[in-house]
């Protein structure tokens, strides 16, 4: 390179630099469409709207499976047993404290509704198994109780509650 | 250029690490100390930008099969969901349906290159073979992709791209059945057909690592076809030709973006946006443009093995050329016969593209004889001959005296050579859209459409309206199988409001089930269900008109079109014309008269001027004041026509609006950088002068 004057040097850096960041810019927009294609499509954000389920047959002591955005929505009809068993804990002896009463909604005391996703890795955890009556996980033991709170094992925190409302006393509308 | 690297890493980490695997060192051998002559032009850019949609075409077709699904009865819906419900997915399928294209465009010219600067002579006769090689395995790639789809075309060219193997003697059709897997174009064809194209491109990928390193061994040529001499006739690959690639890319990606942006659907085949039907042949099968002069050849030939062998020929023959041309010189530039004969041939390929995308009969067929004579007596004939008799002009001592000779001496040919090559690019792709030619009838007038243009956007009340005509008049037969309530309330639709459009599904009674009864019920329609039939199934749609079937109407704007005739189709190009299917909606729906008296009307159909044939088995759909606007615009045919077809090229082309904003800004964007990446060249090149 020969030699050339300092005020040919500011100018042509700048044009390198203008040139260089001008690419920058356009190769990091070029990557966004590449990236947002995995985040879900319109047809599976629609098909992730809310649904509506049906209490009427879920008898006592019973209870149901359903989807909502392929997660499994377990729904208890809790027994009188069962939502005393739930109350009667202290709350403070619970690895992740929170009362009954905050896991259901007010007036519709015998209805649990949890997403049926172990807290842990993600298992399914069975109903109705494990030393208290509610949930246990069998891939790493995590034990929930009959309101769907963790009591033992490697799980962080109680089985999340899905949004969901009361449309009439019989029918919930879950999203 | 070839040998131990001179590279010697300074950081200790990067010493222990070259010493192990010399990754580094090869890669700046390669591109960064690499010594290019200092005389390359433009056209020597081309290589670098084919690298460049190598890595598009590869990146967007690995995005796409994320999205796509190879079975039979899902393939078509599932490219038109990437292109509706997708994010971007608009985008990365006309990146890759016109990448292919781009691709394809600046092969030619790369070949054209090579051909005209003798860039296949000692020592690099190697270097070419494995660029026909390169050539060969695209032309499969992109038939194999063109298929993916499952469109009209796609089956139909499969079907016969695949019969021409049958032509073989004795075993051609054991092996058509082979390729099938089946007893005709099927599933197991569409699924081997995927997998191979999605193998391809890196088969692809690996060939072009022995051109480029058979090209880094013998060196690059150069448009004086003198070899490199000295150190000054040379400069390092970076920055010099690195920049002028950068540069050459960022104009290409321009042209690129006209076509993603504009007018994605240009060099496709309407046909292709109706779903592949076993029962039903297109009037003319063409191929995508890239391969119209080939198709040509295969026409040609009287003799179905001898079309065959010609097509394969022409290509196979390019192979041969280092031993064809035997002259000493090499570029054409120095050779005044060759440089003729080389633009006759391109102007015969040009003709044959064009021919190709004709109808074979009557003046094209004995046209495309004599092209196709003249095609291989190129190669065959005259560049043997022209090898013995030329007396080639002087040719510069050195790369570095040609460069002096040049400094300070305008570049006068080049312009009319670019625009030339466009022009003829232009025909070629008008070729593929002319195939109709034959059909005949009067041209449906062109309207002028808010949705035309760079800043297009569709009228909203338009939309509105429209959409309540098809309810109350196209719905009572016609489906549309492709759009969702949903979609009423996108952007860039009609504008209605979520709460709107749920209103107009719960209107609808959708047959759902079974429950857990086993039992089919009736529910309320929601935003995630589709406009739905007025038949249960197709046998009743029949039964209901008469044994026509009616069509879906999502594509319809997109699948229809009428002949534009030369020369329009270029000036489509540049005015970004691409409401053929709007205007044939509208004039078809308004093109129904009583019958000519001598006119032969099949019975149970109607007249309708601008329908091919003019006998169509749909009755005048609507009339004057069937439909009520409420917005106080008349009530005519006239405009439900307008208003409609305004509908149907938004459920054809729900993305339109986003495309064509986004399209600006990329344009603004690419058109700065460009500037930019010119100056920062040519400050570059400044010190090489």
């Amino acid at each position: 390179m020969t030699t050339t004057s300092s005020a040919q040097h500011t100018r042509r850096d700048f044009l390198y630099v203008a040139t260089g960041a001008v690419a920058a810019v356009g190769a990091a927009a070029a990557v966004w469409p590449l990236i947002s294609q995995m985040n879900p499509d319109a047809s599976t954000i629609a098909a992730g709207a809310p649904i509506e389920v049906d209490l009427t047959p879920i008898a006592e002591g019973q209870d149901i499976k359903v989807f909502w955005r392929g997660k499994p929505i377990f729904i208890s009809h809790r027994t009188k047993k069962q939502i005393e068993d739930a109350r009667a804990v202290p709350v403070s002896s619970l690895p992740d404290p929170q009362t009954d009463q905050a896991r259901v909604k007010e007036g519709h005391d015998q209805w649990l509704v949890v997403i049926g996703i172990c807290t842990h890795l993600g298992c399914i955890p069975i109903a109705h198994e494990g030393a208290y009556d509610g949930f246990f996980c069998p891939c790493h033991g995590s034990v929930y109780d009959t309101s769907g709170r963790i009591r033992q094992g490697p799980a962080p925190s109680n089985l999340p509650i899905p949004p969901y409302a009361f449309v009439s006393d019989s029918k919930i509308k879950i999203g | 250029m070839s040998g131990p690297s001179s590279y010697q890493p300074s950081h200790p980490a990067l010493q222990w690490f070259e010493k192990r695997l010399p990754l580094i060192g090869l890669i700046h051998s390669s591109f960064i100390a690499y010594p290019t002559p200092r005389n390359l032009n433009y056209w020597w850019t081309f290589g670098g930008i084919l690298s460049f949609m190598l890595g598009v075409q590869i990146v967007t077709g690995v995005i796409l099969a994320m999205h796509y699904t190879p079975h039979v009865d899902l393939a078509f819906n599932s490219v038109e969901s990437i292109v509706r419900d997708v994010n971007y997915g608009w985008l990365l399928r006309y990146l890759h349906s016109n990448g292919a294209s781009m691709f394809f465009i600046a092969v030619y010219i790369h070949m054209l290159r090579g051909l005209y600067y003798g860039s296949y002579k000692a020592p690099r006769e190697v270097l070419w073979i494995l660029g026909v090689i390169i050539y060969l395995l695209m032309m499969a790639t992109g038939f194999m992709g063109y298929v993916l789809p499952w469109g009209q075309m796609s089956f139909w060219g499969a079907t016969v791209i695949t019969n021409l193997f049958s032509a073989i003697p004795y075993v051609g059709e054991s092996i058509v059945t082979l390729l099938w897997g089946g007893y005709a174009v099927g599933n197991p064809t569409l699924n081997r057909f995927f997998s191979l194209h999605y193998l391809l491109p890196f088969v692809i990928a690996g060939v072009v690592v022995l051109h480029v390193w058979a090209l880094h061994v013998v060196g690059q040529n150069n448009p004086a076809g003198v070899e490199v001499k000295t150190e000054k006739d040379v400069v390092p690959f970076t920055p010099y030709a690195t920049i002028k690639d950068g540069f050459g890319i960022v104009c290409f990606m321009i042209f690129y973006a006209w076509f993603v942006f504009y007018i994605p659907n240009y060099l496709g085949d309407p046909d292709n946006y109706i779903p592949a039907n076993p029962g039903v042949t297109p009037a003319h099968i063409v191929p995508e443009w890239y391969y119209l002069p080939f198709y040509a050849i295969l026409r040609s030939i009287p003799s179905k093995l001898g079309g065959v062998i010609a097509m394969f020929s022409a290509i196979i023959v390019l192979a041969f050329l280092p031993w064809l041309d035997s002259a000493k010189t090499r570029s054409s530039k120095y050779r005044p016969l060759a440089k003729q004969f080389f633009w006759i041939f391109v102007v015969v390929c040009v003709l044959l593209g064009w021919l190709g995308g004709k109808p074979a009969e009557g003046i094209y067929i004995t046209a495309g004889r004599i092209l196709t004579f003249c095609y291989f007596a190129y190669f065959l004939i005259v560049l043997p001959i022209l090898s013995r008799i030329e007396t080639p002009r002087a040719v510069p001592n050195s790369i570095a005296d040609d460069v002096l000779a040049k400094y300070g001496k305008k570049a006068g040919p080049m312009a009319p050579v670019i625009l030339a090559l466009v022009l003829a690019g232009g025909l070629v792709m008008g070729g593929s859209q002319n195939a109709k030619a034959a059909e005949g009838g009067p041209t449906p007038p062109s309207l002028s459409w808010s949705f035309a243009g760079p800043f297009g956007k569709f009228d909203r009340g338009a939309l509105q309206r429209g959409y309540k005509v098809y309810k109350e008049v196209c719905a009572t037969c016609h489906s549309m199988n492709l759009v969702h309530f949903r979609n009423l309330a996108d952007p860039g639709g009609p504008g209605f409001s979520a709460a709107q459009a749920l209103a107009v599904a719960s209107d609808i009674q959708v047959k759902d089930g079974p429950n857990d009864a086993g039992d089919m019920f009736d529910r309320p329609g929601r935003l995630a269900d589709k406009f739905p039939a007025p038949f249960p199934n197709e046998n009743a749609a029949r039964a209901a008109n008469g044994g026509a079937y009616p069509p879906d109407l999502s594509l319809l704007a997109k699948a229809r079109n009428y002949d534009r005739g030369f020369p329009q189709f270029i000036f489509d190009f540049f005015t970004q014309f691409q409401e053929k299917g709007p205007n044939y909606i509208d004039a078809l729906l308004q093109g129904y008269e009583d019958a000519p008296k001598d006119f032969q009307l099949p019975q149970g159909a109607y007249y309708n001027k601008y329908f091919p044939g003019h006998a169509i088995k749909m009755p005048k759909p609507i009339s004057d004041d069937q439909v009520t606007y409420d917005d106080g615009t008349p009530q005519k045919v006239e405009n439900y026509a307008k208003d409609v077809a305004t509908f149907m090229m938004w459920t054809a082309e729900p993305h339109l609006e986003a495309r064509k904003k986004l399209g600006l800004q990329v344009m603004i964007f690419l058109i700065i950088f460009a500037f930019l990446m010119y100056f920062t060249k040519k400050k570059v090149w400044a010190d090489a002068h």
